[in-house]
């Protein structure tokens, strides 16, 4: 077995069987950690398997219940592997990779990822002056650069001005994402449309960045159940097979404030875009729909261009037309992303992914056989590749 | 550069009127105390053979690792990289201010050293002194040292 490991890698070794989600709404009455326990119990019922069967876990280190607590209150029985990975939303696709290399190689064979965040009645971290990192505090927040909407706006306007995107091609963007969650009961702006006139006549929160160009803030939470790809034959539902994973920490990279190299504009997704392409048998024309983090609006036309959808500098052109829509050259976000279904770090774009490859997506794209699903784009990041 | 280091663990964090302090670490300690003194340096490797300019600060040298270093002082001249106009929810000293500006700028001496800060009409003045619509890529600024909380912070004048 050991030999087939080395031969494949972690190609399509293992599969999401299961996925569980809570409501999704700016507050909710249960804490963080009901929440969780809620999300992870549905994904192990959608899965088939009992919750006495799951042996390791992943999740964010901004996740603030541990495994400790999330194993004892859903039941689970001895736990062989656990690791939570850093920097935010970038680590969404990571918590996957790790439990997928831990399944692949023996070390366990039921895991649970997950993200509980009650961010909508929560505190806004970048209030929390007390908790600093030394750049930030510093070289940036004494000058009032003090939310990731400015650091990731500084970007934006240099991005704007290389290579002439225009506040449309964000608008885009935001369309796209809020078309679909139009069409999804779930989503937090299921009953609410975007108009060109709302966008373009909306509050400034950073300039260039208005108040559509920004997520939501979102109580929630979200589970998936990763097992091997022979067990997953078995199991309830249609296998949705991780045929690629990548982490990205590219050279002199400096997290959300990546102002200090020789290219600020090509972020850790190309890291990951190069190591994720480099193990698929397939590539960025043969992805049938995508779910790309969706923090803020400029990080599609950048993860575009990472991800090898188009050239450097054209991620924005790429996006006229109606390429992100349903029927376009590449649907995004389709169940409103970050930007319109619920901003939980990320973790609902990955079960979208899964919902499109099941063919139960509320927006489903016609025969979909291949998903790329991003984490947060401008922090150390991470990717998957989803295939049935 | 000792003064610095060994009592920035008990520093403020901000000013009387809350905004924020740098808080600098054993790396960044001596860009504040130059500062203090009306230097804009930036740190260097000063190993025979290298020199590459390095920010932030850091213990060694990506290029050559080496952990011998100095602080080569620049120009305080450079053009405006990027900018952002910031708008609330702010944290409250900012609020008042807001709109603001925050822009990073590249030094003329050190392309690709870029230092976050504000365009201002002078030493001292508010973060909001400058129109936004002065603010443009490329415009050509010199540094200035501001007294905020009693901390030499630079920030950006625009150079005629």
């Amino acid at each position: 077995m050991a030999a087939a490991i080395t031969a494949t890698g972690l190609k399509d070794a293992t599969a999401i069987v299961g996925i569980g989600q809570t409501a999704f709404a700016k507050q909710l009455p249960e804490s963080e950690k009901t929440l969780a326990c809620q999300a992870i119990i549905s994904a192990l019922h959608d899965a088939g398997i009992a919750p006495s069967e799951v042996d390791a876990f992943s999740s964010y280190t901004m996740e603030e219940t541990d495994e400790v607590e999330i194993a004892k209150a859903i039941g689970a029985g001895d736990v062989t592997f656990f690791s939570k990975v850093g920097y935010g939303g970038g680590g969404s696709c990571a918590t996957l990779a790790h439990l997928a290399a831990a399944v692949a190689t023996g070390q366990a064979t039921v895991g649970v990822a997950w993200r509980s965040r009650k961010r909508g009645s929560g505190p806004r971290p970048w209030k929390n002056t007390a908790v600093q990192l030394p750049t930030p505090a510093q070289w940036t927040r004494p000058f009032g650069l003090l939310r990731p909407a400015d650091e990731i706006g500084m970007l934006a306007r240099r991005y704007m001005h290389e290579y002439g995107a225009t506040r449309d091609h964000l608008f885009n963007v935001a369309l796209a994402c809020r078309n679909r969650a139009n069409q999804n009961p779930a989503a937090m702006m299921y009953e609410r449309p975007l108009t060109r006139e709302m966008y373009m006549t909306a509050r400034w929160i950073s300039e260039p960045l208005c108040l559509f160009d920004n997520c939501l803030e979102t109580d929630g939470a979200l589970a998936c159940v990763i097992v091997s790809a022979e067990r997953a034959r078995d199991c309830r539902q249609k296998p949705v097979y991780l045929h690629s994973v990548a982490q990205g920490l590219p050279s002199q990279h400096h997290g959300m404030v990546n102002y200090w190299n020789d290219d600020p504009l090509s972020g850790p997704a190309w890291t990951a875009a190069r190591h994720l392409w480099k193990q698929a048998d397939f590539g960025p024309q043969d992805v049938d729909v995508a779910q790309i983090y969706d923090a803020f609006t400029p990080l599609i036309p950048l993860s575009l261009e990472g991800y090898g959808f188009c050239d450097r500098g054209e991620g924005a052109a790429f996006t006229e037309g109606g390429a992100l829509e349903i029927g376009g050259r590449l649907p995004l976000n389709t169940g409103g992303g970050g930007l319109s279904e619920a901003y939980v770090h990320g973790f609902n774009l990955i079960t979208e992914g899964v919902k499109q490859l099941r063919g139960t997506s509320t927006a489903q794209i016609p025969d979909a056989a291949t998903c790329l699903v991003t984490a947060g784009e401008g922090v150390p990041t991470s990717a998957v590749l989803l295939r049935s | 550069m000792s003064s610095i280091s060994s009592m920035h663990s008990t520093m403020k964090a901000t000013t009387d009127n809350r905004l924020l302090l740098p808080l600098p670490d054993d790396d960044g300690a001596p860009f504040w105390e130059y500062a203090a003194r009306g230097e804009l340096r930036v740190q260097a490797c000063a190993a025979p053979d290298c020199g590459e300019p390095r920010f932030p600060p850091r213990p060694c040298c990506p290029r050559c690792q080496s952990f011998a270093s100095e602080w080569r002082a620049m120009s305080g001249k450079g053009r405006v990289w990027s900018y952002v106009i910031p708008h609330p929810p702010l944290l409250p000293a900012y609020a008042e201010q807001a709109p603001y500006n925050a822009i990073v700028v590249e030094l003329a001496d050190a392309p690709r050293i870029r230092l976050v800060g504000n365009l201002v009409a002078g030493p001292g003045a508010p973060l909001n002194s400058v129109p936004a619509d002065r603010l443009r890529i490329g415009a050509r600024v010199q540094v200035v040292f501001s007294d905020v909380g009693g901390i030499a912070v630079p920030h950006w004048t625009l150079d005629r």
